[in-house]
Parts: C-alpha cells; sequence; structure tokens
C-alpha cells in the first residue's frame, strides 16, 4: 500500500514536471529526455525534433514511428553527410534504442521528421508528439520549440544562435567545429 | 575541352554520386584558388527564375563575388541550417556583405515554387536571394549531385551535395565552405573573398 502510495506522488510529480525533463508516465520502458523541435521558416512543409531516448529496461527496443496534431505524416529519419552530399534516409525498422542504453536525436544525424506542417513552428510554442516503440509501445511528450537557429534544447545555456557549435560528426566520431557561446 | 575536363568529366559520368562529390574535391584539392584552369571548371551559363519570377542568368551575379548553396526546402534540417548559418555570416560581415552575393538555388523546382522560395527566404537573412525553376543546367555546370529518392509514403526527399561554393566576381571558384565549417573559418574566407574583389 505504501508502496503504491509512492508511485501515485511520483506519477504526480512527473506529470507535472516541465517539458524539458524526461516524459512518460512512471512505468514507462523509455525515458524521452530534452525533447525539443526547431522553428521553422516561414512556409516550410517540414520540421524535425530532437531528444534523448534513454531505454531504462534490460532489452533493446526500436522506435518505429510517431504521430502529432501538428503534421500529417510523422517519420523517424538518419540524416548524414556522406561525400559531401546530403542523404535523408526514413529508418525502415526503426532506431534502435539498446537495452539499457540511449539514443540522441539531434541536429546533422537522427530526427524525428514532422510532414505536412499545418502551421510554422514559432519559438515558445509546445505541440504534443506521440511515440511509438516496438515493446514500450506509446509514449505521449510535449514538444517545446525552441529558435531557429537552436542546436540543443534551449536548457543550460547552450548557444541558441551557434548553428555548427559543438556538433559531433556521426560517420567520423570527430567534433566539427568549436561551441560558440553567443 | 581541356585533359583535366574530359577527365573530371569522365570520373563523374562514370561513377556517379560519390565521384561527383569527388570531382568538387578533385578540383578544390588540386586546382584551389588562383589556379586559373582548375579553378573554371565550377560555374558557367545558366537560366532560371528568382523568387520573385524573374528569369536570371549568369550575368545577374556579374560584377559581386557570390556564395552559392543548393538546397530545397523541403529539407528538415541541414538546408535551414546552412541559410541560418548563411544569415549570422552576413551579418558578421557588417558593411562588407554588400559587396557580395548570395543564392540559395532549389534543386527541387517540383515542390519550390518561386512563391515559395520567397516566403521561405524571409526568416533568413534579405540578402540571400533564391533561384529555382529549372536545376539541371546550373547543377551540371557546378558540378552539384542531386537525386529525388522516393520515400514509401508516396513522397520524396532529395539527396544533394551540401557544400557552399565561394565564386569570384568572373564566375570562378574560389573556395568552398563545407558542411559544419566554423565560423572563424569561414568568416576568413568571406572576407578573402571582399578583399579580392577589385574596386568598382
Amino acid at each position: 500500500m505504501r508502496s503504491l502510495f509512492k508511485l501515485v506522488i511520483f506519477a504526480a510529480l512527473i506529470a507535472g514536471a516541465p517539458a524539458a525533463l524526461a516524459q512518460g508516465n512512471e512505468d514507462s520502458a523509455i525515458a524521452v529526455e530534452q525533447p525539443w523541435a526547431r522553428a521553422t521558416p516561414a512556409g516550410a512543409q517540414t520540421g524535425a525534433v530532437y531528444m534523448t531516448l534513454n531505454n531504462k529496461t534490460s532489452a533493446a527496443d526500436r522506435l518505429t514511428g510517431a504521430s502529432s496534431d501538428v503534421a500529417a505524416q510523422v517519420r523517424v529519419h538518419e540524416m548524414a553527410v556522406v561525400d559531401g552530399v546530403m542523404q535523408m534516409r526514413q529508418l525502415a525498422d526503426g532506431l534502435p534504442i539498446p537495452a539499457g542504453g540511449s539514443v540522441t536525436l539531434k541536429p546533422g544525424g537522427y530526427h524525428v521528421m514532422l510532414i505536412g506542417l499545418k502551421k510554422p513552428l514559432a519559438a515558445g510554442e509546445t505541440f504534443p508528439l506521440t511515440l511509438t516503440f516496438a515493446k514500450a509501445g506509446n509514449i505521449s511528450v510535449t514538444i517545446p520549440v525552441q529558435a531557429m537557429g537552436a542546436m540543443k534544447d534551449g536548457k543550460g545555456g547552450v548557444n541558441q544562435m551557434g548553428g555548427v557549435g559543438g556538433v559531433e560528426d556521426k560517420k567520423s566520431g570527430r567534433g566539427m567545429g568549436k561551441m560558440e557561446m553567443k | 575541352m581541356r585533359a583535366r575536363d574530359w577527365i573530371l568529366t569522365t570520373i563523374c559520368g562514370l561513377t556517379g554520386s560519390a565521384a561527383a562529390a569527388l570531382g568538387v574535391f578533385y578540383v578544390v584539392s588540386f586546382g584551389g584558388a588562383g589556379h586559373g584552369a582548375a579553378a573554371a571548371r565550377i560555374g558557367g551559363p545558366f537560366t532560371v527564375v528568382d523568387d520573385t519570377g524573374a528569369t536570371v542568368t549568369e550575368k545577374t551575379l556579374a560584377g559581386k563575388p557570390y556564395a552559392m548553396y543548393f538546397g530545397y526546402t523541403f529539407c528538415p534540417d541541414v538546408c535551414p541550417t546552412t541559410l541560418l548559418d548563411m544569415s549570422r555570416w552576413i551579418k558578421k560581415l557588417g558593411p562588407d556583405a554588400e559587396k557580395l552575393n548570395y543564392v540559395f538555388v532549389s534543386i527541387d523546382p517540383e515542390r519550390d515554387t518561386p512563391k515559395l522560395m520567397h516566403t521561405y527566404l524571409s526568416s533568413f537573412d534579405r540578402h540571400i536571394r533564391g533561384f529555382t525553376g529549372t536545376p539541371e543546367q546550373i547543377a551540371k555546370e557546378y558540378r552539384v549531385y542531386y537525386k529525388k529518392i522516393p520515400t514509401d509514403d508516396g513522397g520524396y526527399v532529395m539527396d544533394h551535395s551540401a557544400v557552399i561554393y565561394l565564386m569570384s566576381e568572373n564566375d570562378r571558384l574560389v573556395t568552398v565552405i563545407p558542411y559544419q565549417e566554423d565560423d572563424a573559418s569561414v568568416l576568413a574566407k568571406l572576407e578573402n573573398l571582399v578583399a579580392a574583389t577589385p574596386a568598382s
């Protein structure tokens, strides 16, 4: 009984937590950490959502899809620049999240792509997104929209207008450029 | 056709995308600034429409050095990032920014109408012009690779060279800005481009 009470308190705390903290309910196998989207240029039909997915279980999982009220379609994509050519691909088998491990979706790498935006994403707004995992099922999160130049979730003094600063080159594992604080 | 032109064309033609991209780096690495014959290979005549719907050609850009980037508005990540980077560089150049032209060329004219390009570019620095309509010729002259990739929902995305060319006022490749180059290095390149421009 006492543990149930604790669970209720915990759930209440999680429910009231700001969007930047881990989201999902208390028994979610996957914690969705620091989710954010970038404000979109005028007229843009697409947007990108980034986050860290932390698998709290001892079984590997996959992010297989997503949906949102703000877009006609939502897809899980990988972006890469190979030999100077930008390529974007849907992950046919979903995005693997290792057991007990995490995967970060960030500019220049993985993203959840919003296709057919019903209106531009404006900085300061939030919107709902439901992520679908092969094992963890559906997890609904609230996505805050950061300024167009944001490269991170906007918390902890990261560079809001920094553009290229501090982004890792996923293919080579090299850091690209210097972090430049504005 | 000069021998090196022929070699480059052959390489690109034979092995497609990877070679096309390598071709760019071949020119840049082995030609570089000041080596006239090699540097001349990027750039040439083209006819497209700009984001006001007006027909423009290579002559439209004559007289000023320019930065040219190829992409598409449906791109959620790299293209807006690059245009924001470019907007920031333009701001950092201050008054010197007026001495260069800046062009975003769409390789997806099917979706990127002049009107959409104009709306899209309103979110970025006002100096950046949009070119669209018929990318085949301009992409060929600038050795830009692009390819339509169908998606399972009936739509498509575009693969494309993610490079910014810095061209002289007489249409010669000076250097490139690769994807995610740091600001200090880019600004040095842009300032060199401004400084190399003959006073008019």
